[in-house]
């Protein structure tokens, strides 16, 4: 865990990269998230519904994120965490999850980072983009 | 094509149990090793009356124990094949850990169309109180519907 109490405004607090998600994960977050969605897991639904192929759920890329965030920051330290879902994230995605200390603040009587969030796929498009806000 | 009408509208509460054993799942799912999250001695020594969950978690709680999961899109008449999550958002105001029980309040906050009506942007916001009638989180989600 880096040392956060001293996080200067650029710091890169986040970083880890996951595995390639296959289609096995997708059927797998499918039941552990109780989204139950087809297009994320049946081809013949996503194809009909006009895409090429099954994509992920965006929260199982939130959900990296969030690992992410949580292996920098424990989630009793967290008090805010919000993200914009800029593409679809294709099967076989390699996903990095990254983030920066962006500012620092008081707020509620504590010290707080606002924390910019992005994930990556392996050819560096953003599939997300986001904040979070920690406690210090 | 779902309009401002639709502003306003109340979901029915959903009513979920924070389970250890789901909650593993989650975790061997995403691969996740953290002890805070793995091993409940650990959760308790860093200070957690339980396992807490992770950021995320509380999005697939509000599904796990919905009769209806989908009922925001049938209530609204939109295709499932249809909708595209656009934006996510977690407040949190108090821990969540395994054990609690979870109250969710879903209603509809904005309509917004976009691209010349060829999207429909719908905005979700959702209070979430636990088994002691606290008000640990609230929640915001952006669907959006690809009209045509």
């Amino acid at each position: 865990m880096t040392d956060t109490k001293a996080a200067a405004v650029g710091d890169r607090v986040v970083h880890k990269q996951f595995p390639a998600i296959s289609r096995h994960r997708l059927a797998l977050y499918c039941g552990a998230s109780g989204d139950h969605n087809p297009i994320h897991v049946d081809i013949d639904f996503a194809k009909a519904s006009g895409f090429p192929d099954v994509f992920s759920h965006g929260m199982l890329v939130m959900g990296y994120l969030g690992q992410a965030l949580s292996d920098a920051f424990p989630p009793s330290r967290i008090r805010s965490f919000s993200t914009r879902f800029a593409a679809i994230t294709q099967v076989g995605a390699e996903l990095t999850c990254e983030g920066t200390v962006a500012e620092l603040f008081e707020a509620g009587g504590e010290r707080c980072a606002r924390i910019a969030l992005t994930t990556k796929d392996q050819h560096g498009e953003t599939k997300l983009a986001g904040e979070a806000v920690v406690a210090l | 094509m779902v309009d401002q009408s639709a502003v306003g509208h109340r979901f029915t509460p959903v009513t979920a149990a924070v389970e250890p054993g789901r909650l593993r799942y989650f975790f061997e799912t995403l691969g996740e090793t953290n002890s805070l999250y793995r091993d409940a001695a650990a959760a308790k020594a860093a200070g957690y009356k339980g396992i807490p969950i992770p950021p995320t978690y509380l999005f697939c709680l509000e599904m796990l124990d919905n009769e209806k999961p989908f009922e925001f899109l049938t209530a609204l008449d939109i295709d499932l094949g249809r909708v595209l999550h656009g934006e996510q958002s977690f407040t949190y105001h108090a821990p969540v850990v395994v054990g609690d029980t979870l109250t969710f309040q879903s209603s509809v906050a904005s309509v917004a169309e976009k691209k010349g009506g060829a999207l429909t942007l719908i905005g979700v916001n959702t209070t979430v109180t636990n088994q002691h009638g606290v008000h640990v989180a609230d929640t915001a989600r952006t669907i959006v519907v690809r009209n045509g």
